[in-house]
């Protein structure tokens, strides 16, 4: 810590002299903000390994149009405004080529609104909001992870084939949360005209009163239970639920909480039997992807978790962007993204020439606990491609504003 | 009806909680003055103490126990290391010092937790023997939190037995009343002072480390807690241990209803009854009214009372127009947000400074000027020049509105009503989706092509921060300002002399909140887009450091404050991830080495 320190106080004075001129024009940039601090940071760290990760491979087999990649990681502590600050600095002063990362919504939103005005490519890895590549969307911007809508859709194919009529909801009071809810409570009356909401509850986003919210849910007697908290609002709300009876009375069904971020923490407190969307890397058969895992393993000594696979994917998707636009120029990335297939370690995915949303899918499969492993895991799983739940073409031409 | 009786048991389990964390942080207050940001750390702490203790401790089915106890007193004793080591130092700087230096310990732990545990969430062991639940009225309740139910009460009695039958306690009582008077018969302040800080970090730690198995580890939970104990600890009125049992029964109990009736509000109901309670009662439910320092008003040396020199003025006014030509475009848009930001913390400056009025909820009026150009520019097609002007009086108009109560409460009361407000500007733009746009903000909000280049809205920023600044200096050297010093110097004899204190102190709220709101309208077009959390806590006390980094005490304090801090952050947070620690070591050197802030000692120097 100190010689760090010491580092960071030489090297502070001299950036001050000169900003711009450290590195030599051989490398080619990309600027990374993610939230390193604050409510994102228990899921960023294994996404910024998975980076890391990616870009040794790059380099190692003579980086992209014979230049080396290099990533300058930026610290958001959550918060919009610094994000912009950041792309203002990478961009301006370190001469990145463009900008990635991100994982809240709104700080992905302000970055992507930044990358429009002055016409900087902004691949956005992790932010889950719909408006990103469609209400807001825009040429310079494309998104990795699939978005709520496709998610919610998910689920509610498969809850739209079960027995549960009364349905109630907790999530956080973000659009997130909300957005989760709608489209899967609008697919499922759909399949399922008998549908009926009992139930909708919003904490706040960090601050929920897990016990009171588990008596009130019970009280409305629901079949079932959508729920789109994550992190440590998800945790507490599984300690009281257990405690209270709530999972041996009611059916829940989770967005993202298949996820080894949400559900490792719980060890053998996890639920069992939740219908989930979350990444069982442990139980992916593709050779391609168990051998990703034994070199992710190897590299960090800690198995992967979702965040890590997205970090390695955005960056494959990056250099693959920057081999067939043949140059770093906007314009030329723009281009490249469209329609650019990426072959990664759980099968190809399309960034799509219409909205700049990939294809990449999620798991969809049920929960159970591991006693070998002492965690909950993922049973009776499928993966469920982007391309099955993404609206057409022209409907999504519809969602997108008309430039 | 068991819905309802369950339900008031999950309250009262939480209340629980509330009260052993806020019985601290009001005893601390109430004997020192001092405003403990840190207390929230001191629980966190103990909260992943016990985590790993009771996974180290070879105590089979008593480990947890025993880890939570001696994660208690271990915090306990940091609490009293922090205070003899730290805080002892800077008692005799001005007033709010000492709230720089717990705010820098806030980040130093953050950074310090993140680095021993990682950045994970955690889940802690269950309490061995307490893990299940049992039926009452046809529903399953927690056993731990009926437990929890009992405990907290024993807790309060113990606390009952130190204050009224220790002669130590008695002494603690009498220092909350009047802690001048207590010094004057010889009690050893010190003692008392490291004292009461030991029992208060205990008590945090305590409410910490039973904690661990309801709730999950995460290296934001001392933030979250903060403001809560405060709002509790405000609503039973500072330094009252009863109050704080009240109002934690009130809250408790209150929020586990709400969930049932009234599920959207669940967001500011605390804020809502804290602000009811303080126009009703200004000193909090059991609170006294506050004694008046002996010696109060000496706090502010070195204020000089003219407006800046005019050449003094000139020169910078010439560097300021020359910079853009000479910095690189990012270090351009960096001066542009330490311009909002001087501005930001000179309209603060005004409140604080001159005025003695400290707020924790300035971000409101910021957020609001932001807003208000944004949405006007958004929504109602204003251009862009006329939807900019009209953001600080968006601002100034809110200010009106809240400055009318909160003016009415002093120190401590002022500040959390002027938070509650903020809290509810908060709660109102991040649930008003179809107007504000909720959580996903205001996009798009940049400037005209005429502006778009940075140099130009560089100029544009100049202009009116500069004037801005100016303004709020000539305010405060002017007989109104003079007016403003004298209330908080001696308010009594300010009345005397025929000051309409309220009146003064209302009008000075309005203009702070007009330039804060035309700071805030000075970033949003330089960040192009608007978010709720512009409007909440930390964005408040971003200015309130910066005020105090650069002196409370000397006009161009707000202004170097906000440059020493933005230029350290940007520095810090490029070459670490672990800038927190960085920002809050800086922070408590400077505190230490200019117990005055900045320009209070470039001043001294001067005379």
């Amino acid at each position: 810590m100190r010689s760090r320190l010491l580092l960071f106080l030489v090297t502070a004075g001299l950036a001050l002299s000169f900003p711009a001129q450290a590195a030599a024009q051989a490398s080619i940039k990309v600027g990374e903000i993610n939230s390193y601090s604050g409510i994102g940071a228990p899921f960023t760290g294994p996404y910024k390994a998975g980076v890391e990760m990616a870009v040794e491979e790059i380099n190692a087999k003579g980086g992209i149009l014979g230049r080396k990649l290099e990533v300058l990681f930026r610290d958001d502590k959550g918060q919009p405004a610094e994000a912009v600050k950041h792309a203002q600095e990478l961009v301006e002063s370190e001469k990145a080529a463009l900008i990635a990362g991100t994982f809240l919504s709104n700080v992905g939103l302000a970055v992507s609104d930044w990358s429009k005005q002055n016409k900087v490519m902004f691949v956005a890895a992790e932010p889950l909001t719909e408006a990103l590549t469609w209400s807001k969307g825009h040429d310079y911007v494309v998104r990795l992870r699939p978005n709520t809508y496709e998610q919610g859709r998910m689920l509610a194919e498969k809850a739209g084939k079960m027995k549960y009529a009364k349905w109630a909801t907790i999530g956080p009071n973000y659009e997130y949360g909300k957005r989760a809810w709608e489209t899967f409570r609008d697919r499922l009356k759909e399949k399922k005209p008998d549908v009926q909401v009992v139930g909708e509850h919003w904490p706040t986003l960090g601050k929920i009163e897990p016990g009171p919210l588990v008596t009130a849910i019970m009280s409305q007697n629901p079949d079932a239970l959508y729920v789109s908290l994550f992190g440590s609002d998800w945790l507490a709300f599984v300690r009281e639920a257990q405690k209270r009876g709530l999972f041996q009375k009611t059916f829940v069904v989770g967005i993202l909480l298949g996820e080894p971020e949400y559900i490792d923490p719980l060890k053998l407190e996890a639920p069992e039997g939740m219908l989930v969307t979350g990444y069982p890397w442990y139980d992916i058969k593709s050779q391609a992807h168990q051998d990703w895992v034994a070199r992710y393993t190897k590299r960090g000594d800690k198995p992967p978790v979702l965040g890590s696979l997205i970090g390695y994917v955005t960056y494959q998707s990056i250099a693959e962007a920057i081999k067939r636009a043949g140059s770093t120029d906007t314009a030329k990335l723009v281009a490249a993204f469209k329609g650019l297939k990426v072959e990664t370690p759980i099968g190809p995915i399309t960034f799509r020439a219409v909205d700049g949303q990939s294809t990449m899918g999620a798991w969809v499969g049920t929960t159970k606990i591991d006693p070998a492993r002492g965690v909950g895991i993922m049973v009776n799983h499928e993966y469920i491609p982007g391309e099955k739940v993404l609206p057409s073409d022209d409907e999504t031409k519809k969602l997108r504003p008309v430039n | 009806m068991s819905l309802l009786f369950v339900q008031l048991l999950s309250g009262l389990a939480n209340a629980m909680f509330l009260f052993l964390i806020a019985s601290g942080l009001s005893l601390i207050f109430g004997v020192t003055r001092i405003v403990n940001f840190a207390h929230g750390s001191f629980y966190m702490l103990a909260a992943y103490f016990t985590y790993s203790l009771s996974a180290m401790l070879p105590l089979g089915p008593v480990a947890f126990y025993a880890a939570a106890l001696v994660a208690a007193f271990l915090v306990a004793g940091l609490g009293g290391l922090v205070e003899v080591l730290l805080l002892r130092r800077v008692y005799r700087a001005p007033e709010l010092y000492q709230l720089l230096l717990t705010f820098a310990l806030v980040l130093v732990v953050a950074d310090a937790v993140r680095f021993v545990w990682g950045a994970d969430n955690k889940t802690g062991p269950a309490a061995p023997g307490l893990a299940g639940s049992v039926p009452i009225a046809g529903q399953l309740f927690p056993s731990y939190d009926l437990a929890v139910i009992v405990f907290g009460p024993l807790v309060a009695l113990g606390l009952w037995l130190v204050f009224h039958r220790t002669r130590w306690g008695i002494l603690i009582r009498a220092a909350t009343q009047d802690r001048e008077m207590v010094a004057a018969l010889g009690v050893d302040q010190r003692r008392l002072f490291t004292g009461v800080f030991v029992l208060g970090s205990f008590l945090a730690g305590l409410g910490g480390a039973l904690q661990v198995p309801r709730l999950a580890l995460t290296t934001v939970m001392d933030t979250t807690v903060i403001v809560e104990a405060f709002v509790v600890v405000v609503i039973g009125g500072m330094g009252s241990v009863w109050g704080a049992l009240l109002a934690s029964l009130v809250i408790g109990v209150l929020n586990a209803y709400g969930v049932l009736v009234l599920p959207k509000a669940s967001i500011v109901l605390m804020f809502i009854v804290m602000a009811v309670v303080l126009i009703i009662r200004p000193w909090g439910l059991l609170g006294r009214p506050e004694v008046l320092l002996r010696a109060a008003g000496g706090a502010v040396a070195g204020e000089r009372r003219a407006p800046w020199h005019p050449a003094w003025l000139a020169a910078v006014g010439l560097v300021l127009l020359a910079l853009p030509l000479l910095l690189p475009t990012f270090w351009v848009w960096m001066a542009i947000e330490i311009f909002a930001f001087a501005l930001f913390a000179a309209s603060l400056h005004l409140l604080m400074g001159t005025g003695g009025m400290v707020s924790f909820g300035h971000a409101a009026y910021f957020g609001l000027g932001a807003y208000g150009a944004a949405l006007l520019l958004q929504l109602a097609g204003w251009p862009m020049p006329l939807a900019f002007l009209a953001g600080p009086v968006v601002a100034a108009a809110a200010a009106a509105v809240f400055g009318y109560f909160s003016v009415r409460l002093t120190s401590i009361y002022f500040a959390m009503l002027t938070l509650a407000f903020a809290q509810i500007v908060f709660a109102v733009v991040h649930q008003w989706d179809e107007v504000t746009g909720g959580d996903n903000g205001v996009l798009s909000v940049w400037p005209p092509p005429w502006l778009k280049s940075p140099v130009r809205y560089y100029y544009w920023a100049l202009v009116f921060a500069g004037t801005g600044v100016v303004l709020l200096r000539l305010v405060a050297a002017s007989p109104f300002g003079l007016a403003l010093r004298a209330v908080r110097d001696h308010a009594r004899r300010a009345e005397a002399v025929g000051i309409n204190i309220r009146a003064l102190q209302w009008t000075a709220f309005v203009v702070a909140g007009f330039f804060a709101g035309l700071a805030g309208a000075i970033f949003v077009f330089l960040k192009g887009s608007v978010f709720p959390v512009y409007t909440e806590a930390p964005m408040s006390v971003q200015p309130l450091v910066m005020v105090l980094l650069g002196g409370v005490g000397a006009p161009s304090g707000p202004l170097i404050g906000a440059a020493a801090y933005k230029l350290l952050d940007t520095v810090i947070t490029r070459y670490t991830d672990y800038w927190q620690v960085g920002l809050g070591g800086i922070l408590i050197a400077l505190v230490l080495a200019f117990p005055r802030g900045i320009a209070g000692v470039l001043d001294w120097r001067r005379s």
